[in-house]
């Protein structure tokens, strides 16, 4: 007689990077394999589909600057998403934070009239401000009257979304633009450098792998990153260690609200060159990034991997649009599809789970 | 032997073997309960009582092992199996559903009757019928969260007797209750035996296995040590066995001098969490090298005066002056800068960060301080430097001083916590529950740093609910009940059982007239 195969769940003691890292793999690869049944959906074997995609985001140069474009707003937005994570602030507002960013970059480059050299900081400066202040209104909302952060956060994308469309279509609606819904063109001060022949606008490139440097040591290595930390680790021994939580949660909203201010400039001034319609300016990389600062397990160095790898899947989307026929839409899919089983693979971290067949004593 | 053969045990565990990362918590256990008898399991906080009983209960799979219920070799797969065979736990902490009521507690989870419909009526009957039968009174119809405590441990026990259990597991059951609801939660547990239920108590009490127990098992190490009637023993003899050595009942206390006052508490009210009055004017002093014992039931104010006293809560009116700073209007942090130790009640909970590193909680309070600021960053040499020193000091047992807190037994949390708190010589130490669910080693070594502290001039103030350590430590004991001060006396001429009805509610007068 054969015994039964048992199952068995044991806690597991703090699970190493390397376990971290594998099961972070298995999420990614699991999600692989459930896209590649909506690819044989569509009558298009997952391979080729797989194949194309790589091939399109990495096989080229063409290919490798579009995924470093797509990456470098998910790379800004996913750090200071991993800072507000650490902090147990669950921001899925950074899609709004980046349009209120651009606004104010658009607002800078089209009315402000600084002069040409001081322009581009001044739009840095002042997307940095305004994000932070749409990231910090939730935070005191949270912080002072307890109100369910993820509600104010994702709610305040729709404001901002509706403030843009209003002045597209009102006020900023530009008048050399022969009634399309667009603003005027930034002038050319406005307008930030590119890499030849690319689209990668590198100083918004640069100020995010800077940010992702400063983030690190920020949050590992000084007083207050410390006591970012504990609030988002144990939040009552905070308060038993007199840390104040309403500070550090609207300090690293502030932050995280910032950044992704400072990839609505990136955006505007890097890509678009004026301020137009929401689905144009972002294409939801405030919502990827939430994905790109959970893979990275809230690590802004790793923020700089992960973010990559969605910008190959996000160039992978560009690349199944035109050379399979399918839908663009199929990335979120598979967006989706890495959150849930990321978020499935928790358990994973905290249990350890043999199957196997009992040994005899 | 003869007999044993006759009539096959209730309960038999054979060779049962657990093991957990890292932890050997059943070591090849062999348990026989005989039907109709009160079986203590003894053993000290981490000798694998609980374990085990988690294991009958169908919580946890055995390794290795067998059990035998009625001399027949079972499975128990959960829970609910635990239930079909008639086997029903009363768990230390509650399983129970605050704002339901005790009836539907009661019948929460039990398909019984026809359809989805409830049968209120029968119910009741039935809970009335057992309640009146073993002592159990409690209100069905009462929302669980307005009963005390030892009420909701009744309902935990009908809960078990209403699914027809015949074996009734109780986990440490009295650790929460007055001595006089203890001696009530007895009677009943007698009652129940004479009519056939066997009871497995599990307890690291030995005055409980002297009183209540036909039979004891002692568990030490994942091992059981021995099985041997109660009536045969002596508690010193128990208590050998239990810890693998000698056991000092008597704490030495040093006979200190008591120095100037340092706290001052006036007509002090404040409310708990759910807004209602906890502190009713309560008022005291502390001296310095002194312990102040506070005595009471949990939930009778003991967590909302050591929360107002730390920062952590509000008063609503009075004052409480250490010196001339008034805690009840500083924050958290202020306290702890003035000097003020805080050992909290939940010590994981609140007094660490589990996922961080025996060093980072070391300076969960300090990592301001001088000592350990460089700019704006954090002194991470200064800080393995204090780490280590802690650890010698406090025998904090660990691999390293990067080992997340989590990973450490609740007796190394604990001098963790102490460790931190004490190190910069505090005037005035808040202690809540310092010793509870620890060994008798941990719980000794803590004591003695208690009485090491007052020694040197701090004045403490202990909340415990353990009244024995409270005698043994205190030199005032001072007993909360509904928020109110029932009365301070000193510790040398204490009463245990004028103390348990002042617990219970009599003022000192009443008792004394």
């Amino acid at each position: 007689m054969k015994r039964p195969t048992w199952i068995q769940i044991d806690r597991r003691p703090s699970p190493s990077p390397r376990v971290v890292f594998g099961i972070s793999l298995l999420a990614i690869v699991a999600a692989l394999v459930v896209a590649g049944i909506f690819f044989q959906a569509y009558g298009v074997s997952a391979f080729r589909a797989y194949g194309d995609i790589l091939r399109g985001a990495l096989g080229s140069k063409l290919g490798i600057t579009e995924t470093v474009r797509r990456m470098i707003p998910l790379l800004v937005i996913g750090i200071g998403l991993a800072v507000a994570f650490r902090a147990l602030f669950w921001n899925i507002g950074a899609e709004g934070q980046l349009l209120i960013g651009a606004i104010a970059a658009s607002g800078i480059a089209l009315f402000s009239g600084i002069p040409g050299p001081l322009m581009i900081p001044a739009m840095f400066v002042g997307g940095f401000l305004a994000g932070a202040l749409w990231g910090a209104v939730p935070a005191i909302l949270k912080a002072r009257l307890g109100i369910n952060d993820v509600i104010t956060t994702l709610m305040l994308n729709y404001v901002a979304i509706y403030i843009v469309e209003w002045l597209i279509h009102g006020p900023w609606k530009g008048p050399t633009m022969r009634g399309f819904a667009y603003s005027d063109p930034f002038p050319s001060a406005a307008v930030l450098p590119v890499i030849a022949g690319t689209r990668i606008h590198w100083p918004t490139l640069m100020l995010g792998l800077l940010a992702a440097v400063i983030a690190f040591i920020w949050v590992t290595r000084t007083r207050q990153g410390f006591e970012i930390r504990v609030v988002g680790e144990n939040p009552d021994a905070a308060r038993y260690s007199g840390i104040s939580q309403a500070k550090i949660t609207i300090l690293a909203m502030v932050v995280s609200g910032g950044l992704a201010g400072v990839a609505g400039v990136g955006e505007v001034a890097g890509i678009h060159h004026m301020l137009l319609s929401p689905t144009h300016i972002s294409m939801g990389y405030g919502y990827t990034a939430i994905i790109v600062a959970w893979l990275a397990r809230r690590n802004p160095l790793a923020v700089i991997a992960t973010s990559f790898l969605f910008g190959v899947i996000m160039r992978g989307g560009d690349v199944i649009k035109v050379s399979l026929g399918l839908p663009f839409q199929l990335v979120n899919v598979f967006n989706g599809l890495i959150l849930f089983f990321l978020i499935g693979s928790e358990i994973l971290m905290r249990y350890r789970i043999r199957i196997g067949r009992r040994v005899e004593a | 032997m003869a007999a044993d053969a006759v009539v096959p045990h209730a309960v038999e565990l054979k060779g049962v073997v657990k093991r957990f990362p890292g932890v050997l918590a059943n070591d090849h256990v062999d348990l026989a309960v005989r039907r109709g008898e009160i079986h203590c399991l003894l053993g000290e906080n981490g000798a694998g009582k609980t374990t085990l009983m988690r294991i009958l209960y169908g919580l946890y799979q055995p390794d290795e092992g067998e059990l035998l219920l009625n001399g027949e070799a079972v499975r128990i797969s959960s829970p609910k199996a635990a239930l079909a065979h008639r086997i029903g736990m009363v768990h230390q902490h509650f399983h129970l559903v605050p704002t339901l009521s005790v009836e539907e507690n009661i019948v929460l989870g039990l398909s019984e009757g026809t359809g989805p419909f409830l049968r209120p009526r029968r119910t009741r009957e039935k809970i009335n019928r057992l309640a009146g039968e073993y002592g159990l009174q409690v209100d069905p119809t009462a929302k669980v969260w307005q009963l005390s405590v030892g009420q909701q441990q009744r309902v935990e026990i009908l809960k078990a007797l209403y699914r027809d259990a015949d074996i009734l597991i109780m986990d440490e059951p009295t650790s929460v209750l007055t001595p006089q609801e203890v001696e009530a939660l007895f009677g009943t547990l007698r009652t129940l035996v004479d009519d056939g239920l066997t009871i497995i108590f599990i307890t690291h009490k030995l005055d409980e296995v002297m009183e209540v127990s036909d039979r004891v098992t002692v568990l030490r190490k994942g091992k059981a040590i021995a099985t041997v009637d109660t009536s045969a023993m002596t508690k010193a003899e128990l208590a050998k066995m239990m810890v693998g050595r000698d056991v000092v009942f008597r704490i030495e206390k040093e006979a200190t001098e008591r120095g100037d006052r340092i706290l001052a508490v006036v007509d002090l009210h404040a409310r708990n969490d759910r807004g209602l009055p906890a502190l009713r004017g309560v008022s005291f002093e502390l001296f310095s090298g002194e312990i102040l014992g506070i005595a009471g039931v949990s939930g009778n104010g003991q967590h909302e005066l050591s929360e107002v006293l730390t920062g952590l809560r509000r008063a609503t009116h009075g004052t409480a002056m250490l010196e001339t700073f008034d805690l009840a209007g500083c924050s958290a942090r202020q306290i702890a800068d003035l000097g003020v130790a805080h050992v909290p009640t939940e010590r994981i909970r609140m007094g660490t960060v589990p996922t961080m590193s025996i060093r980072e909680n070391l300076i969960l309070k300090s990592y301001r301080s001088p000592e350990f600021r460089r700019w704006i960053f954090l002194d991470e040499k200064a800080a393995t430097r204090s780490a280590s020193d802690a650890m010698r000091e406090y025998q904090i047992s660990a691999p390293n001083d990067g080992t997340a807190a989590k990973n450490l037994s609740g007796g190394n949390i604990q001098r963790l916590v102490l460790a931190r708190e004490l190190c910069g010589s505090p005037r005035f130490v808040v202690a809540a529950h310092p010793t509870y669910g620890l060994d008798v080693g941990a719980t000794e070594q803590i004591r003695q740093v208690l009485l090491d502290q007052r020694k040197r001039g701090a004045g403490i103030l202990l909340i415990s609910e353990d009244l024995d350590e409270i005698v043994q430590l205190s030199d005032r004991i001072l007993v909360l009940f509904d928020g109110q001060v029932m009365g301070i006396v000193d510790a040398a001429d204490a009463d245990l059982e004028e103390i348990g009805l002042m617990m219970a509610g009599s003022h000192r007068r009443e008792v004394a007239a």
